[in-house]
């Protein structure tokens, strides 16, 4: 379970951008979340991400409670969520090429000598192929690095997947691909899934269950 | 209000299809000419990548013109050609007529003075990044209309309330900076903005892209307003849903080339696209089959010599080794057998 319970969490004292949201994701489940820009939802898909320490509430991850957030977090929780970013450029080290780019994760976590294979494999499943493998981002397009985003954030294996508007910046033949991609991935693992987005027909297509954010945050 | 909007683009849509057929052969006078655009940059060691190839289209007054096709396409480098901002690495070929200039091979002193904002508006991807974060939406309008009507100081403080009245921009956000404004409304600043000059041509490049549903809804349907009142629109984007809200004719873009060019309620209504690729992305929405088109998009730096869809479409014979022509709207060796309904 990812349990988030009564959070409030903003960027400034005093002017929270999220009040008392309340979300739970069982094992396995995928929910997505709607709302409209600038609501707060990307701030709460950073808290569940454990990117972003709340000012209050908790966050329970597979029944532990989350005490360390970024760095602070320990690694074995850190690792058992992955996440993709709306905006792949900004998600996305400019000096690495993409080969580098997905095994990014297992060479920070000292697994290095299972990159090559594990590269090999999800490049297959996203769809990249060897040329692309060798190139930097801004030699691709959006959709093939957000292909590679997906990938890295698959690289480790995580039982929690957050996908905050994964597909915003796609055209619908990339967004269905991805969204293919990640649904393989759950199929397999077991993993649940946090989709944030403002598409309630994608989301609902997409979910199990697809909550607003008037039923998840207080106004 | 939104339902209202759009039963006389229908009705109009109908009538146009009635005249077309009456008086064949004498269309609409189009403001914007485009034939035979192609594109191509020249890269190191003599490569070159061909972004678009051979595009043709027109545009007429009150007519809105959505180009669709995926990321990397090519659809914002036609769009740069059509305003002479592309890169100085970049050849072109054929050409694109706003009444009597060739925006392809006009210099830069014509583009510059007679042209850009004064005879095509711009409105932009990102609005936030097309305005100057340090001066207000106030200031920027009032400069604005400076250059490009030559509004006497006096008056310029009305003239920018008008001006941001016309794009539905609210009057008592003008002294605010872009960073103080929402996506919809900094949006709204920068449709203001290229609509200053009277332009009788729009340019919209992803004027969707990151806003909500609400938003893109809203932002679609004042485009469609500036068409209604006169305005031709070319709208670029990859936002089908967009497209299908605000387009009355849709033209498909894949690996640089036109592929489909369609009247919009037949395009999205029955009998549907054409064209294997505008049929594949239009499964592809979640509201349809939501399916992907298998595989990705060639190299715009290595296309096969026939069809750049072949490799992709589940049609593909021998005949896709040969590039197919641009016939009766659509570029494909096997459309499907039967014909549209509006001939």
């Amino acid at each position: 379970m990812l349990e988030l319970d009564a959070i409030t969490a903003g960027y400034e004292r005093g002017a929270p951008v999220v009040r008392d949201a309340h979300l739970t994701v069982a094992a396995g489940e995928a929910v997505g979340l709607l709302g409209p820009s600038g609501c707060g939802k990307s701030t709460l898909a950073r808290v569940a991400a454990l990117l972003h320490r709340p000012d209050a509430g908790t966050v329970t991850l597979d029944g532990s409670r989350v005490t360390g957030w970024r760095h602070r977090a320990p690694r074995a929780q850190r690792t058992a969520i992955g996440v993709v970013f709306q905006q792949p450029r900004l998600s996305a080290d400019p000096r690495l090429s993409l080969r580098d780019l997905i095994a990014e994760p297992l060479r920070a976590t000292g697994r290095r000598d299972e990159a090559a294979a594990r590269v090999r494999e999800l490049s297959r499943t996203t769809g990249l192929g060897d040329d692309l493998l060798g190139r930097r981002p801004h030699e691709v397009s959006d959709g093939q690095l957000q292909r590679a985003c997906l990938a890295r954030a698959l690289v480790l294996r995580p039982r929690w997947l957050v996908c905050d508007e994964m597909t915003a910046m796609l055209d619908a033949s990339t967004t269905a691909a991805l969204v293919a991609v990640v649904e393989a991935y759950r199929r397999e693992s077991g993993a649940g899934l946090l989709a944030v987005g403002h598409d309630r027909v994608l989301l609902e297509r997409w979910c199990d269950r697809t909550l607003r954010w008037d039923e998840v945050a207080a106004a | 209000m939104k339902r209202s909007a759009a039963v006389p683009r229908n009705a109009r849509n109908a009538l146009s299809a009635v005249g077309r057929s009456a008086s064949e052969g004498s269309p609409p006078t189009p403001l914007l000419s485009v034939r035979g655009l192609s594109v191509r940059f020249r890269m190191r060691g003599g490569r070159h990548i061909a972004a678009v190839a051979d595009a043709d289209f027109d545009l007429a007054p009150g007519e809105c013109l959505a180009l669709v096709g995926e990321s990397g396409c090519g659809k914002s480098v036609l769009a740069s050609a059509l305003l002479g901002l592309l890169p100085g690495n970049a050849q072109t070929a054929g050409s694109a007529l706003l009444g009597d200039v060739d925006l392809l091979t006009a210099d830069e002193r014509t583009l510059a003075r007679t042209v850009r904002g004064r005879r095509i508006g711009l409105v932009p991807q990102s609005p936030a990044a097309h305005l100057t974060p340090v001066r207000t939406v106030g200031a920027q309008l009032a400069e604005t209309l400076r250059a490009l009507t030559g509004t006497r100081k006096q008056d310029l403080d009305a003239a920018a309330r008008a001006a941001a009245e016309r794009a539905a921009f609210p009057v008592d956000h003008l002294d605010r900076y872009p960073h103080e404004l929402s996506g919809g409304l900094a949006q709204r600043a920068a449709t203001a903005l290229a609509l200053v000059g009277e332009a009788p041509l729009l340019l919209a490049d992803e004027p969707t892209t990151g806003l909500d549903r609400d938003l893109v809804d809203r932002t679609v349907d004042e485009l469609r307003r500036h068409v209604d009142e006169g305005h031709a629109l070319l709208v670029i984007t990859h936002d089908l849903a967009a497209a299908e809200r605000v387009a009355d004719r849709v033209a498909v873009m894949y690996a640089g080339r036109i592929v489909e060019l369609a009247d919009a309620a037949c395009f999205f209504g029955t009998p549907g696209p054409r064209h294997p690729y505008a049929r594949g992305l239009l499964n592809a929405l979640p509201e349809r089959a939501f399916t992907p088109i298998p595989g990705m998009p060639p190299e715009l730096g290595d296309l096969p010599p026939g069809c750049a869809f072949a490799a992709r479409c589940p049609y593909a014979t021998d005949a896709c080794a040969v590039r197919p022509a641009f016939t009766d709207g659509v570029a494909c060796h096997h459309p499907p057998a039967e014909e549209p309904a509006r001939a």
